[in-house]
């Protein structure tokens, strides 16, 4: 079980080896990677809270190992300035079979977007602006109180 | 007891963080948000929308009308946008 908050890069790859690596009861990887998009977005900067980022996204992890049975989970999450087409985000879950890997992976996606502290700010030609936070974030996570096993 | 500011309420208030006194009777989030507003008019502004506004105490999610006693840390932040 792993949470990382960093500004370097990481190696989707790399992350999902080690997951793994040395174990024979896994039977599923399931893998989210993030990516800063661009259009009129030249840079991203993403802020946080240190000390309370960390606690939110390991309180996050302990939720979905209540809920479903996973070998093994790794949340990483980059700061700081972030060019289009840059990772900004990686979930990664393990389990023996795919249903788990495949829900954990989303419930983890979707309780990181509403419960961490992490603001994002664009820089575009006419100058910067603070990201809104969107509704449709809030209903995904709702969904998992209303359906507690399952996906819709 | 330390405030922190986030995002574009820490741009708005000018500083990330500081140590504040609450006199007496300022005994819940909401209530010190409105002695910071009668402090200084940069605070007015910054928290003219208390709707956009979310809390944390000593670094966990709290509400507006949460005690501040014996709170180390308040964060004031506007509603997250990771991932």
């Amino acid at each position: 079980m792993s949470v990382r908050i960093q500004e370097k890069d990481f190696d989707p790859t790399t992350e999902l080896e080690a997951l793994s690596a040395g174990r024979d009861d896994i039977g599923a990887l399931v893998s989210f990677t993030g990516l800063v998009r661009g259009g009129d977005v030249s840079e991203m900067t993403l802020e946080h809270y240190p000390g309370m980022t960390e606690k939110a996204l390991e309180k996050i992890e302990r939720q979905a190992l209540e809920r479903w049975s996973l070998q093994g989970v790794t949340i990483i999450h980059r700061v700081g300035p972030l060019a289009p087409g840059a990772r900004i985000v990686f979930v990664a879950t393990a389990s023996r079979h795919r249903a788990a890997a495949f829900e954990a992976a989303e419930f983890l996606m979707d309780f990181l977007k509403t419960n961490a502290p992490f603001w994002k700010k664009e820089s575009t030609a006419d100058g910067e602006r603070w990201v809104d936070a969107r509704e449709t974030d809030d209903k995904a996570v709702a969904r998992w109180a209303l359906n507690p096993k399952a996906r819709d | 007891m330390k405030l922190l500011y986030f995002a574009w309420l820490r741009e708005r208030i000018g500083t990330g963080s500081e140590e504040v006194t609450p006199p007496e009777g300022v005994d819940t989030v909401e209530s010190l948000i409105d002695w910071l507003k009668q402090k200084d008019p940069r605070y007015e502004a910054a928290f003219a929308e208390t709707v956009a506004i979310r809390v944390a105490i000593d670094q966990e999610q709290a509400d507006f009308d949460a005690p501040i006693a014996g709170a180390r840390e308040i964060a004031l932040f506007p509603p997250v946008t990771g991932g």
